[in-house]
């Protein structure tokens, strides 16, 4: 347990020092700290419409993080969330306009299953080249995702544009039986459920199975894993497809509950956020639930600083950036605080 | 995560604590303002405010609207066109109190602004884009929008004039109708001057691209270009690089004349401060705002930016006198004969396409003059 409480207390004191940090921040630019806590926590946290608000922003980012967070107990760094999470939202579109007129029964999961299958393509092909051809899988899916973009913007613009969809580029819009509305009693959508259900899913099967046991044993040594007789490769293609499936669903319930249909505004960074919610959830899938819910906090109350304090967006952009570079230099604190201890247990064989 | 609550749980004590004292001076003093009284509105902008572009545009109209009497104004920037949208017109609504809403980026009608609107019966929404459509759209919702072109036209005259390479460079973000009929109305008022002259269009394929903008800009200034214009979310990047490439620009949404204090010819403009003004001094009155407000440089919903150093005498007069035509409903841009630059004719010789025509809406060509594609 005191791994487990460790684990905990590092991204936590990560968190508070980089709200200390925040605090100085703007109060360097003449705004009271106290204010800026006192508002983020009222627009994030502070009444049952603002818990709806966080909720609805934090679904997606459980699904883009755990794109991150899989590939990592493998030891592999994916940052392609949002380019699978475009590609999703495309290819969900393209089969509920494809399947239009059969029960919304068959037609939700075919969409799900069709942004899955697109996100697993993308990023499980950074899998396979890492795997095949040796090529850094971070900087592979950085780049698939950017030619994902380009697809999705040629394919709204081009083969699935709506003629009436004059200035605004978009496939045709989507049957309103196969939308999914929100959650009962709630106005945040079922994209929660899913993104939930997910996480915890993918905490299962890392924490759980055989298949999660040897692909954290890859991430703690590949050559060691392959000495073993684990199916490295397999391993690796498989996570970082179920990984890409993760994000592509985000971009199914973005298309499904959100939007409506596919275009461009499905580029809304949601993957690049992702990256940033697996990180400071140190790649655990269970973790990455809080900690999205705090990011879509954080998002929640960005409108509220800006509206009532007059500060700019980039004050969130600064806070996000401040807990991403104290999270860093906290895990390398733990590690130069771990050495000494490391040494004097005795080297195993 | 512990901590943070803990945190912000004390500092919600604490200004819960002084903001009971400031309560209790506030009501102990004669001349409280009537802040209940107050007309809340909020702006939701889709980038920074401050992007010498569309934005700024918006915003520059929002800062009008605060120096009204009897309203507080709210703003957000950033904004984009996902849930995210409409969960900050409800954050305005339920923790603000906002009751007149102004989303105006483009892509935030369909869905995210109806969503909110069909919720919110009792609110009113503005809408920039001009996209309201009797018996589809509630009745809570506005749209406006301005034939922008028409300054388009006026600037493409002055540029026509101060070209001496008779080429001129344009880039765009998307080949939409709205921007198609910008680059076209800029390509025909030059040709009015010199129907010689050529405008050659660069799409870069997103709104928002500095690098590629910049990029565009150096590459038709290498082609011998020597007059530019764009329409792009913000313009700052192309006229910079104009200016510091020693060529000559018009700018487009806000004036950006203090970029380029030498090469800025002119710029077509949208005149928001008077449309946001005048909407809110209608809610105000008790009055409810049309549904649809569309028009151009007669009905001040655009405007032009005041000539540059470099606009010479000749190119003055010439624009001015169209834009007289204009103000008084007389000019008709789309006269036929006109032919695309593929050679099909686009307006049959005798049509007339006047500012209004639907027709124009759906403009999917390039003009003659243009080089440049649609692909």
């Amino acid at each position: 347990m005191p791994s487990f409480l460790s684990s905990l207390a590092v991204p936590a004191a990560a968190l508070a020092a980089s709200l200390a940090l925040f605090g100085l921040f703007v109060a360097l630019v003449g705004v009271n700290p106290l204010d800026v806590y006192q508002l983020m926590y009222t627009g994030a946290f502070g009444s049952w419409f603002s818990w709806q608000n966080t909720l609805t922003r934090a679904a997606p980012l459980i699904l883009t993080a755990l794109c991150t967070a899989l590939p990592a107990q493998l030891g592999l760094v994916i940052i392609g969330g949002e380019g699978a999470l475009v590609l999703g939202g495309l290819a969900a579109a393209a089969v509920g306009l494809a399947l239009e007129g059969a029960s919304a029964l068959i037609v939700l999961p075919a969409m799900g299953l069709a942004g899955m299958a697109a996100g697993a393509l993308l990023i499980g092909a950074a899998g396979a080249l890492r795997h095949g051809r040796g090529v850094n899988e971070t900087i592979a899916s950085l780049l698939l995702s950017y030619i994902a973009v380009a697809v999705l913007n040629h394919m709204v613009e081009g083969p699935l544009k709506d003629p009436a969809s004059l200035n605004k580029p978009s496939t045709a819009p989507l049957a309103d039986d196969y939308t999914i509305g929100s959650l009962p009693g709630m106005d945040v959508h079922w994209g929660l459920v899913v993104g939930v259900v997910c996480a915890l899913a993918a905490w299962v099967l890392m924490r759980r199975t055989t298949f999660g046991f040897a692909a954290r044993m890859v991430g703690g040594n590949p050559r060691a894993a392959r000495m073993a007789g684990l199916p490295v490769g397999t391993l690796l293609i498989v996570t970082t497809a179920l990984a890409g499936a993760m994000a592509g669903l985000a971009g199914m319930v973005e298309v499904a509950a959100v939007h409506g249909r596919a275009n461009a505004s499905l580029i809304a960074g949601y993957g690049s956020t992702g990256i940033l919610v697996a990180f400071l959830a140190r790649q655990n899938p269970l973790a990455v639930i809080p900690v999205a819910i705090l990011f879509g906090g954080i998002g929640a109350s960005g409108g509220l600083l800006q509206r009532r304090l007059g500060l700019p967006d980039a004050s969130v952009l600064v806070l996000q950036g401040i807990i991403f570079v104290t999270l860093l230099a906290s895990e390398g604190l733990r590690g130069r605080l771990r050495l000494p201890r490391l040494a004097k247990q005795p080297q195993e064989a | 995560m512990v901590d943070r609550l803990r945190l912000s749980r004390r500092s919600v004590l604490g200004s819960m604590t002084a903001a009971g004292g400031l309560g209790v001076l506030g009501s102990a003093l004669p001349f409280a303002p009537a802040l209940a009284k107050d007309l809340t509105i909020g702006f939701i902008y889709v980038g920074p405010r401050d992007d010498f572009g569309y934005n700024q545009a918006h915003a520059e109209g929002a800062a009008a609207v605060r120096a009204m009497a009897g309203v507080k104004v709210l703003e957000e920037e950033k904004v984009p066109e996902t849930v995210d949208v409409e969960k900050t017109m409800e954050s305005m609504i339920s923790l603000d109190g906002a009751s007149l809403l102004f989303p105006t980026s483009f892509g935030y009608f369909d869905p995210h602004m109806l969503k909110v609107a069909k919720k919110h019966k009792d609110l009113v929404f503005l809408h920039c884009g001009g996209l309201w459509t009797k018996g589809k759209h509630p009745d809570n919702v506005g749209s406006y929008f301005g034939y922008i072109d028409e300054a388009q036209y006026l600037s493409g005259i002055v540029a026509g004039y101060a070209s001496k390479s008779k080429k001129l460079g344009f880039i765009a973000a998307k080949p939409i109708p709205q921007v198609l009929r910008n680059i076209n109305s800029f390509t025909l008022g030059a040709r009015s001057v010199d129907p010689t002259i050529t405008t050659s269009v660069i799409f870069t394929g997103d709104w928002s691209l500095p690098v590629k903008e910049a990029e565009a800009a150096n590459s038709l200034i290498g082609q011998g270009i020597d007059a530019l214009t764009c329409h792009v979310d913000s313009p700052k990047v192309v006229v910079e690089t104009a200016e510091k490439r020693g060529v000559f620009v018009t700018g487009y949404h806000a004036s950006q004349a203090k970029l380029a204090p030498n090469g800025y010819l002119t710029g077509a403009e949208w005149n928001w401060p008077k449309v946001y003004t005048d909407y809110v001094k209608m809610v105000q009155g008790g009055v409810k705002p049309p549904n649809l407000v569309r028009g151009g440089l007669k009905e001040g919903i655009v405007k032009t930016s005041p000539y540059g150093v470099a606009v010479s005498e000749k190119a003055r007069a010439h624009a001015d006198g169209v834009k007289g035509q204009f103000m008084a409903g007389g000019f008709v841009i789309y006269k036929g004969p006109l032919k695309d630059n593929k050679g099909n004719v686009v307006v049959a010789a005798g049509k007339e396409h006047g500012q209004t025509d639907i027709a124009l809406e759906s403009m999917n060509w390039l003009v003659e003059g243009v080089v440049g594609s649609l692909g």
